[in-house]
């Protein structure tokens, strides 16, 4: 089998783009789950992003808008679920459960209209010359925003986290929220924006599903990311910079589905298009299996707070 | 702004039991609103979903035949959920155990290995193979958990779709019927391998007995037995329950054997009383739709007897509001989704009361 | 000595922060009753009372924790309001909590910048550690994870946190119940200096000797209320807890010398790895417990003593079965319920949640350790008439309070369902009983209740070993003690004639005892 530079290049931006949503959704997740709040629902709000980031592009033949919309549904479906969650402290898991039904059956509700419609895709970077480049032209040079600004974000929620005061007082709230309340730090707003940032990124993702990574609507077309993105984050062991390269890694999972059907390998198709899935089980294992104490996650992580007053 | 919950000081069963009803009334009061958003009258859309089905014989049991998965599958559910494992794989353990008690079925297509014992062992044995399915099936979240502390969310979760591409690939490879015109369908059962019909030209099959068989039992197990008891403590102190010298492990593996085999036959009886055949679908989300039916039902055995049956109305009247009144069938699973929410809001409310104070953040 | 309501009367200055008929109220529980109380510069004043009275409710309050029901908070003579913890900070008052309000997996400059005002800038914190460390000597290194240090480095974080804001206002809760006797005089001299260079200490504490080596007046409260303010250097230890619990408490008594039987529960060179990440292993703890006698296991929190009543009751398996021996039988390879069915009884630490399950009735509780014995259960069936009974008697042999005929366990205080979950285990009539920590957080006639209970056990012949915190709890009422630090067992020294220093000395990890003849740890 041999590859010229074309079909390298080809391989490697494909494998980028379908890493692009899961990243986006991990980082908000990596933020939610770091403040101690675990979001289940995001599967439901990446969905919803991406039906209403759809309609609203196709009706004002906007992709900006069509972002924007993804981004509010994701905030909006955050917005009950951190209710639930953070102000009736309700079970995190079953609140989460429910945020992703209703993501789907609301996704597909409105996005009823727009199946089978198709627009253009956002468009992607062009420099003359750098965006010409054998091999890595296109890759470096040649992507969509969604891409860049992914990358930007996760070096920006990075510092964020590491270096700055608010990104401290967010990972005491995730490490011992009584601690937290004791000193007078508002544990719950800061969860709730926490939430919220994670809503706005699972819609963005969304939104980039039906925007750019495939630009139209079909129903339940996050086929199951935003639940990879949640054990994405595990893997990642809650550090943004690593959310990265193991986006890349499924990312990559899902291209070589792709490349084997391409290339007529006899295996089943439903075979290659389980690999994500088998695979996120398998890296899940291995993950256990190193850290069996579970001593890297949020100490708070998934318990509910009722402060008294 | 500030919003405060405090304990209320007394358990009252009477508001326990309004909770869920009253969450049910506001979650119809926003299908109402949604529906006249969509230019459609709400009334009109109450009736159909809720009222008429309840009027007409074949509805009523197409409400059982719906509701039997759906409780069968709640009931294992809140083995695993008052254990406080959460299983949301089981509509992959229906699946599982659908497609293996359906392979029984295609074995025995045309007479085939009914000689000389007769064909009575047919169906006994495709319900326990149904049911080991299913229960092999949750194993794999369940070891996952116990032995490696890996989230069963997550794997029981993937496996979900594992299932399905399986099942999809088998009906659609090995097991299509080679006389089937080319179409994805496997060969239909005989009818020595279909649920016997209760009642004649009627839906109601054998199977929908299973379902308050199923309830019963399990009340009884958690109210009175001792394994009941164990279940229930791991869920609310499992430090407790290892001082009380009993196995979590194994209690968790057992939560999970219950809900994998219940979702198994659950999947199997489907198979074999409704669809009679296997398909590369056997299920419009029964797995997921449980899921509200054991948090409406409060993870109370009786309670989610009910709440399927209230759930399978909803599917029932969404189906006819399809044809009837052109509404789309995901309006139903956001009224599930939206109910859940409603009932979860609920659960709180009547364990603690709500105080609103504007001014000094906190 | 003064029984006015006012402490305000007769103050020497005008105080700092003083609080006027506070009262706060939870539902129909009253925490704090009509309180009145003020901090003059210079002065270290004792808040006094025993676990219940509303000590730690109060102290909230002046940290903007919590908001009064009723009554004023004075700053300097002015009425203010505190909303929240960043005001009082603000002001100049600071708080250092009994649990510890810390981050174990931050370091230690991560914990005090987060209290910090904005104005300091994140990379400027662990200089100012290091200049406070040294100023008080407290050898802090702020780069190291908190979960990597003891009690008494924690504390010093929490103080550190404090002075690096300059307080003019500082509270200790219950400082010293973490601390072995030589880290508190430690303690008891910087907060010495803090006093002299002008700041008001308020000291909560219900361990009388402390207050009076430290404190220069005491507010003292009883049920929520002020019932007397004092000079503590002038009155007794008696008349205090008097003050302080209302009633004279009938003094523990032993039942008398009564001999001893046979080894009950023979440890012998237990060495077990702690299967938890923060944990501790135990290291070759060997000790006998014969009937009737109370064996007392002291050592400050953290220094292997629930591993050892894990390892004791089952819950841990024992590395080799004759590692550990109950009644001569190998019991190392045994889980819990075989240990019971060899009448034993297990009391742990931590009552809601381990000992008991919160959501779960009294009955219903029987049976998480009486599930083996006869009558609870039949056929993989409980008999719940059975359970309720059992219940009933603990409850009335114990004078458990409760409200309603079978309430969840968690609606009971926290004495009366230890009386419950001790009263359970003695009412099995075990041959052995190991108990940890049978009184903490429980009112004085709750916890007098459960050491005479324990004493009279013990003259029925049963071994009782008893883990605690709590020095005077060992004094008055083992035998012999021995001391556990960083998982390994002292030699137990005889009760009656061990002085507390060298038990201090042996909860620091410093063996003082060597220079006496003692008893070995395994009488032949």
């Amino acid at each position: 089998m041999n590859f010229n530079p074309q079909q390298i290049q080809d391989i490697l931006v494909i494998i980028v783009a379908a890493a692009t949503p899961l990243l986006l959704a991990a980082i908000g997740e990596v933020v939610a789950e770091r403040a101690g709040v675990l979001n289940l629902g995001l599967e439901g709000m990446m969905i919803v992003g991406a039906s209403t980031g759809f309609a609203f592009a196709y009706l004002t033949d906007s992709t900006i808008v069509g972002v924007v919309a993804g981004i509010l549904g994701g905030v909006l479906m955050s917005a009950v679920f951190a209710f639930l969650t953070i102000g009736l402290a309700t079970n995190q898991v079953a609140a989460g459960l429910a945020l992703t039904i209703f993501g789907r059956g609301l996704a597909n509700l409105i996005g009823e209209g727009f199946v089978g419609l198709k627009r253009t895709g956002a468009p992607h970077l062009y420099i003359p010359g750098l965006t010409d480049l054998p091999l890595v032209g296109r890759l470096i040079f040649g992507e969509d925003f969604f891409v860049y600004f992914a990358i930007l974000l996760t070096g920006a929620v990075s510092y964020w986290l590491m270096r700055t005061r608010a990104g401290l007082t967010l990972r005491a709230v995730g490490d011992n929220h009584t601690s937290g309340h004791s000193l007078g730090v508002p544990v719950r707003g800061i969860r709730l924006l926490a939430v919220l940032f994670g809503g706005a990124c699972a819609g963005l993702a969304g939104a980039y599903l039906s925007l750019s990574y495939t630009p139209f609507w079909s129903p339940d077309m996050t086929a199951g990311r935003g639940w990879i993105a949640l054990a994405l984050v595990v893997f990642a062991s809650w550090k943004p910079w690593r959310a990265l390269a193991g986006a890349l890694l499924f990312g990559g999972v899902a291209v070589l589905a792709l490349a084997f059907q391409g290339l007529g390998v006899p295996i089943p198709a439903q075979l290659l298009n389980s690999l994500p899935y088998l695979t996120t089980i398998v890296v899940l294992v291995v993950l256990s299996i190193r850290d069996s104490r579970g001593a890297l996650a949020p100490a708070s992580l998934g318990q509910a707070f009722i402060p008294d007053r | 702004m500030r919003l405060d919950l405090y304990a209320r000081p007394q358990r009252s069963t009477l508001r326990e039991i309004l909770a869920p009803i009253g969450a049910m009334i506001v979650a119809i009061l926003i299908g109402g609103i949604v529906v006249a958003l969509m230019g459609r009258s709400p009334l009109e859309a109450f009736d159909v979903y809720f009222i008429e089905p309840l009027s007409q014989s074949y509805s009523l049991q197409a409400i059982a035949v719906k509701a039997t998965p759906l409780i069968l599958i709640g009931v294992g559910l809140a083995f695993c959920y008052r254990a406080n494992y959460w299983n949301i794989g089981a509509e992959g353990q229906f699946i599982a155990g659908g497609a293996l008690g359906g392979w029984l079925g295609l074995l025995t297509h045309d007479g085939a290995l009914q000689g000389a014992l007769g064909s009575w062992w047919i169906l006994p044995a495709m319900m326990i193979l149904g049911a080991l399915g299913g229960l092999l099936y949750a194993m794999i979240p369940a070891l996952l958990r116990v032995w490696l502390n890996v989230s069963e969310i997550l794997t029981s979760l993937m496996l979900v779709y594992v299932a399905q591409l399986g099942l999809d690939w088998l009906v659609r490879g090995p097991w299509k019927d080679p006389s089937g015109h080319n179409l994805p369908v496997s060969v239909v059962f005989d009818p020595v391998a279909q649920l016997p019909v209760l009642f004649e030209d009627g839906s109601l099959h054998l199977g929908v007995l299973l379902a308050p068989i199923a309830a019963v039992i399990a009340a009884v197990v958690f109210a009175k037995t001792l394994f009941g008891y164990q279940v229930r403590l791991v869920g609310s102190a499992p430090k407790a329950a290892r001082f009380g010298g009993f196995n979590d492990r194994a209690i968790a593996v057992a939560a999970f054997a219950i809900s994998g085999g219940l979702a198994g036959l659950a999947g199997v009886v489907e198979v074999s009383g409704k669809i009679q055949q296997l398909l590369p679908s056997i299920s419009p989300g029964y797995g997921f739709s449980a899921i509200i039916v054991a948090f409406l039902g409060r993870l109370s055995p009786i309670g989610i007897f009910i709440a399927g049956l209230v759930l399978a109305l909803t599917f029932v009247g969404g189906e006819d509001a399809q044809i009837a009144m052109h509404l789309p069938g995901d309006l139903t699973l956001a009224f599930q989704g939206v109910l859940l929410i409603c009932v979860l809001a609920a659960d709180v409310l009547a364990r603690y009361s709500l105080r609103l104070t504007m001014g000094a953040k906190s | 000595m003064e029984q006015t309501d006012s402490a305000l009367a007769g103050e020497p200055a005008s105080p700092l922060l003083a609080v006027r008929g506070i009262t706060k109220r939870f539902g129909s529980f009253t925490a704090n009753d009509c309180v009145t109380l003020g901090l003059t510069q210079g002065e270290v004043h004792a808040l006094l009372g025993e676990n219940g009275a509303g000590k730690s409710t109060l102290v909230k309050m002046l940290y903007g924790l919590l908001a009064p029901t009723e009554g004023e908070i004075l700053w300097q003579g002015a009425p203010i309001t505190l909303p929240n913890p960043n005001a009082a900070r603000a002001l100049g008052i600071g708080m250092v909590f009994q649990h510890f309000s810390l981050f174990d997996n931050l370091t230690v400059a991560e914990n005090i910048a987060l209290v910090m005002p904005q104005t300091v800038k994140l990379n400027d914190v662990p200089g100012r550690i290091d200049q406070i460390s040294r100023a008080y000597g407290m050898g802090l290194e702020p780069n190291r994870p908190v979960w990597s240090l003891s009690a008494g480095e924690r504390q010093r974080i929490e103080i550190a946190r404090c002075l690096l804001q300059d307080p003019k206002v500082l509270i200790l809760d219950e400082p010293t119940s973490v601390l072995t006797p030589q880290e508190a005089e430690k303690l008891f001299e910087t907060l010495d200096r803090l006093k002299a260079e002008g700041r008001a200490l308020l000291y909560i504490s219900h361990h009388l000797e402390e207050v009076k080596r430290l404190c220069d007046r005491a507010t003292i409260l009883r049920l929520g209320k002020v019932v007397g303010t004092c000079d503590p250097r002038a009155e007794t230890a008696r008349s205090l807890a008097a003050l302080m619990v209302g009633t004279q408490i009938a003094e523990v008594r032993a039942a008398g010398a009564h001999a001893l039987g046979k080894e009950r529960l023979v440890v012998s060179n237990l060495d077990a790895p702690s299967p938890s990440l923060h944990g501790v292993s135990l290291k070759h703890v060997s000790l006998a417990v014969k009937g009737g006698e109370v064996f007392g296991v002291a050592g400050v929190a953290g220094n292997g003593q629930s591993e050892l009543f894990a390892n004791l009751s089952g819950e841990s398996l024992a590395p080799r079965a004759d590692a550990i021996l109950i009644d001569g039988a190998s019991v190392g390879g045994l889980g819990i319920s075989e240990r019971r069915a060899r009448n034993a009884g297990f009391v742990p630490e931590e009552r809601n949640g381990h000992a008991a399950a919160p959501d779960f009735t009294l009955s219903e509780n029987i049976v998480l350790t009486g599930h083996g014995s006869n009558g609870l259960t039949q056929m993989g069936f409980i008999n719940g008439a059975a359970a309720r009974a059992q219940s009933q008697k603990v409850i009335a042999a114990f004078d458990v309070r409760k409200s309603g005929a079978d309430p969840l366990a968690r609606t009971l205080s926290g004495g009366n369902l230890q009386k419950f979950v001790v009263g359970r285990e003695i009412l099995r009539e075990p041959a052995l009983l190991v108990i940890n920590q049978p009184t903490w957080g429980v009112d004085a006639l709750a916890a007098a209740t459960i050491r005479q209970a324990l004493l009279d056990l013990c003259a029925r012949g049963v071994a009782v070993l008893i883990i605690s915190q709590d020095l005077d709890e060992l004094f008055e009422i083992s035998d012999r003690i021995a001391v556990i630090h960083t998982g390994e067992l002292s030699q137990a020294l005889p009760a009656r004639s061990v002085t507390r220093e060298e038990i201090g000395l042996l909860m620091a990890g410093m063996p003082g005892a060597a220079s006496r003849p003692s008893e070995s740890a395994h009488a032949p």
